[in-house]
């Protein structure tokens, strides 16, 4: 019997600088093979031995078959030490951990619209790409994303060169404040959402900063929505990842096992402590 | 039922020590924990409790997990040997052998904890039965039978005699190991004592305890009530009722550098603490007042909606002996229940 | 006892009643007779699980950190041991004065109600105090022991009836009184008679014990900092568990120092650990060190004087002291 606990080799095969404060990082086996298949929405438990263990959201999409990928921002003791990995560095990485977006389920034939702000972005690109690969399954996507400044958006190049230019995609890019050579939206992401005359039979996925996801929901509630239309991706303090060590724990709720993934009319179930 | 006298009970212990590790309420430097027997032990059965439980035995204090080696930037993983061999836990209250059934079903559910599950397997649990309950003692409100507690042997002390009874096959053939230290008996003794100390257990103060209202509670009505404000209030934040606490099952998992590689441990882990929670960017329970209300909501309420309406409790008492300003389970269930006295 | 309580009772009222105070942090009744939890009553509540007898032992000075955070003025009831704390706390500036008013009460020592288990007495149900008599009902019968037998391990050193600050005494304080009477530094003599390799040895035995449930610094009123450096993730030892026998003893080790001269040798440390490691032995070493290396000191005596630590004078002695006190390598 195999311990979930013990994690395996993982090594760094690229690092792609995103912002000044967010890296993107590459990871395969040993064997160069991908650690495991996983779901959008899952995440894994990575960690430098001596520094430190965390969950961080798997960016990548399932149906990247060769490696996955992490956006990970800088942001204390462990994060710091990933951001100056080099290239060729090995770490630990186990998982999958919690579940998923229901992409074959309740997703399935829906229109969608992703809302994210800042690095927010990175467990919803899973699904924006498990959902652009599989582009028949989905009526229109809608992609709102927004960020303090235009260098402080992640996969700049990617949503430019792939997303925008996929079949009835629709990405809507804001910044917080004007900035010289930026001729897009300027202005918040809870106030921008209001503005797009979004359809409202959509289904929505959203992350970012609790302030963020707070005024976006009112925005959505007041333009009709409900709360079981849309879905968002807890994050808090785990160590386990399988819903044993009692730091997740949210009323009866593991978040690293019944989560990350909630409906927000689940999330109304739940004590306020997210 | 086989007996062995008190006089002559060093030659029991003996027995198993021969083949197996074998742990028993010890006391050291005054005070009594399990640990493991030796020829200079000063083994104490007559302790009602141990300071910490026997939860100790299979979810230990602290366990190494894992060593890594690590070089440059290459990392090697080299996993920690599970338990292997049989070992007897004797002197179990009947209290602490329900805890194990409540600890498995965290540990042996799906991903099952191989480190737990290697203990569970190779452990033998010898229970004693109590001849003295305290006033703190409430096991009674969890359908505890002290005098006939669970294990795979229980036994009794009666006057100067220890009187052996196997229950499974663990507790039979740890039984056929070391039968010649034994004699045939009946049960007469051991069935008087049992009805003398149930009539102690039915004048126990905190039997009086009504719990019956936190069965298919609403969760959210007991998290909201204004009672948390007060029962906390003089809460010092410390880990005393975590770590006597049998069934406490949260954990940490930490990285030592021992200077000749890293080494991974597991160790027990209080959500009374205030780094429990603690993220780069913020910890989500920032009030003691939380931290307080989720611990016992957790054994009161979370735990129960789990596990078939189970609480997180099995009324030892020891948070109530051991709290430094005297809070405790006891006093939060009456509380809430709106019966404070 | 009972008188005392009626007196307090009567007096918290007043003080409550007249403005003087809008809450006070007092001891609340449990489920059995000694199960004493401090609680903070306003006006609003009325005082009738408010207890004042024998096991009202705990320190209440440090709750005073974060009570004096809140709106109003908060009635402190303090024994005369209590009261050095709360100066210490004032001298640290640890707790606004302006917001306290501290009521002086008498004490004629504290029980311990494990010392009353240790001696056989269990399944306690109700006790009372005679004379120089505990009666306990139990489960087992009528039980009696010798009062002194089951003193607090702190009253045994009483440090007198006097109180070293207060607004208002309760009652007038008794005249000197012998309370137990030992020396507190007898044990410490004891453990410096010994061998090296028998301190040693003797530290080890109670250490080990130590389950890290940082009792003894959560309720310390000289463990003040915001944030302790056993939880400062960045200090290398923000441990949960004694990792091994050089982090068992180095966590009291560690904790001896930061509180010296500033422990009042209050005794909070050893009441409350649930392995009854003597840890109050330790600040008794350190205070006994300084009192004969610098001369006698009490902390929390006043709420100015500066402690040997933290005052230089030229009469201080040399660092090289420790190479003729430290004994043969």
């Amino acid at each position: 019997m195999s311990e979930v606990l013990i994690p395996k080799i993982g090594v760094v095969t690229d690092i792609r600088m995103d912002t000044p404060d967010v890296k993107t990082f590459r990871v395969v086996t040993q064997d160069g093979k991908k650690a495991f298949d996983h779901m959008p929405g899952q995440c894994a438990m990575l960690s430098i031995p001596g520094v430190g263990e965390a969950m961080f959201s798997i960016t990548s999409s399932p149906t990247n078959t060769e490696f996955m990928e992490f956006s990970i921002k800088k942001c204390g003791c462990l994060t710091d030490w990933l951001h100056q990995m080099e290239v060729g560095q090995m770490i630990t990485i186990r998982g999958p951990y919690g579940n998923p977006f229901p992409v074959d389920t309740e997703l399935k034939g829906k229109n969608l619209i992703f809302i994210a702000g800042g690095i927010g972005l990175a467990p919803l690109r899973s699904v924006i790409n498990y959902c652009r690969d599989k582009r028949d399954s989905y009526g229109t996507i809608d992609i709102v994303y927004g960020s303090r400044s235009a260098d402080d958006l992640v996969d700049y190049q990617e949503i430019i060169d792939e997303w925008e230019k996929t079949e009835g995609v629709n990405v809507h890019l804001t910044i917080d404040r004007e900035q010289e050579g930026w001729d897009g939206h300027v202005g918040f992401v809870p106030n921008y959402v209001k503005e797009l005359n979004l359809n409202v039979d959509s289904t929505v996925l959203i992350c970012g900063p609790p302030i963020m996801i707070k005024f976006t929901l009112a925005g959505l509630q007041e333009l009709g929505f409900k709360k079981e239309q849309v879905y968002t991706t807890l994050e808090l303090r785990m160590k386990c990842g399988v819903g044993k060590c009692g730091r997740c724990n949210v009323g009866s709720k593991y978040v690293c096992k019944d989560g990350p993934v909630f409906r927000f009319d689940q999330i109304d179930e739940l004590p306020d402590e997210y | 039922m086989l007996k062995i006298s008190m006089n002559e009970i060093d030659k029991l212990f003996k027995a198993i020590a021969e083949s197996d590790t074998l742990y028993l309420p010890i006391e050291k430097g005054d005070q009594i924990e399990f640990y493991a027997y030796d020829d200079d032990a000063k083994v104490r059965l007559d302790a009602l409790h141990t300071v910490k439980s026997a939860k100790d035995a299979f979810l230990p204090n602290c366990e190494t997990m894992m060593k890594f080696k690590v070089e440059g930037k290459n990392i090697e993983i080299e996993e920690q040997a599970r338990v292997s061999e049989e070992f007897v836990i004797l002197g179990v209250r009947a209290c602490d052998a329900r805890s194990f059934a409540i600890l498995d079903k965290v540990y042996l559910s799906d991903p099952v904890d191989t480190f737990y599950a290697a203990r569970r397997e190779h452990g033998i649990v010898v229970s004693l039965a109590c001849s003295k309950p305290e006033e703190t003692c409430f096991c009674t409100k969890f359908d505890i039978d002290a005098t006939e507690p669970e294990g795979d042997v229980i036994t009794w002390i009666v006057d100067d005699v220890f009187y052996w009874e196997a229950k499974t096959e663990k507790g039979k053939a740890l039984t056929e190991k070391i039968k010649a230290v034994f004699e045939e008996t009946d049960n007469t003794a051991v069935e008087k004592q049992k009805e003398e100390v149930k009539a102690v257990l039915d004048r126990l103060p905190l039997n009086s305890m009504d719990m019956e209202y936190l069965k298919g509670a609403d969760m959210m009505e007991l998290f909201k009530s204004p009672k948390w404000e007060e029962l906390y209030k003089s809460c010092l934040g410390c880990g005393t009722c975590t770590f006597v606490c049998p069934t406490c099952q949260c954990y940490d998992i930490r990285d030592y550098d021992t200077g000749h590689g890293i080494t991974r441990y597991r160790c027990w882990d209080s959500c009374m603490y205030k780094d429990f929670t603690m993220m780069a960017h913020g910890t989500n329970r920032k009030t003691q007042l939380e931290r307080f209300r989720q611990r016992f909501m957790h054994k009161l309420s979370y735990f129960p909606i789990n596990n078939d309406g189970e609480f997180g409790c099995v009324g030892c008492g020891r948070c109530i002996s051991k709290c430094p300003i005297s809070m405790n389970i006891t006093k939060v269930i009456k509380t809430l229940g709106g019966d404070s006295e | 006892m009972r008188e005392i309580r009626e007196l307090l009772v009567k007096k918290i009222n007043e003080l409550l009643e007249n403005g003087t105070v809008n809450r006070v942090i007092g001891w609340k009744a449990g489920d059995f007779c000694y199960d004493v939890t401090p609680a903070v009553y306003t006006k609003e509540d009325n005082l009738c699980d408010f207890l004042f007898d024998g096991f009202c032992g705990a320190n209440q000075s440090k709750y005073l950190i974060n009570e004096t955070k809140e709106e109003g003025k908060v009635l402190v009831l303090l024994k005369p041991c209590d009261s050095y704390s709360f100066n210490q706390l004032i001298k640290e500036h640890r707790i606004d004065k302006e917001k306290v008013y501290a009521l002086g009460i008498p004490c004629s020592g504290m029980l311990d109600i494990n010392k009353m288990k240790e001696q056989g007495i269990t399944g306690i149900l109700n006790i009372t105090e005679d004379g120089d008599k505990v009666k306990a009902e139990t489960l087992y019968g009528t039980k009696e022991c010798d009062r002194k037998d089951v003193l607090l391990e702190r009253c045994l050193c009483c440090k007198g009836s006097k109180h070293v600050a207060y607004d208002e005494l309760l009652v007038p304080e008794a005249e000197e009184k012998e309370l137990g009477g030992a020396d507190r530094f007898s044990k410490v003599a004891e453990l410096e008679a010994m061998t090296p390799q028998e301190r040693f040895d003797f530290w080890r035995t109670e250490l080990s014990k130590c389950i890290r449930c940082n009792a003894c610094r959560n309720v310390c009123p000289a463990c003040s900092c915001r944030t302790c450096v056993f939880d400062n993730a960045a200090s290398g030892v923000a441990a949960k568990v004694n990792a091994d026998t050089f982090e068992e003893n180095m966590f009291h080790i560690i904790r001896a120092w930061h509180v010296a001269g500033r422990c009042t040798d209050c005794g909070e440390c050893s009441r409350v650990c649930p392995q009854n490691i003597p840890l109050q032995l330790l600040n008794r070493k350190f205070i006994k060190d300084m009192n004969e290396l610098y001369g006698e000191f009490q902390a929390g005596e006043d709420s100015e004087t500066k402690g040997p630590l933290t005052a230089f004078t030229k009469e201080d002695a040399e660092p090289g002291i420790i190479y003729t006190r430290g004994g043969d390598r």
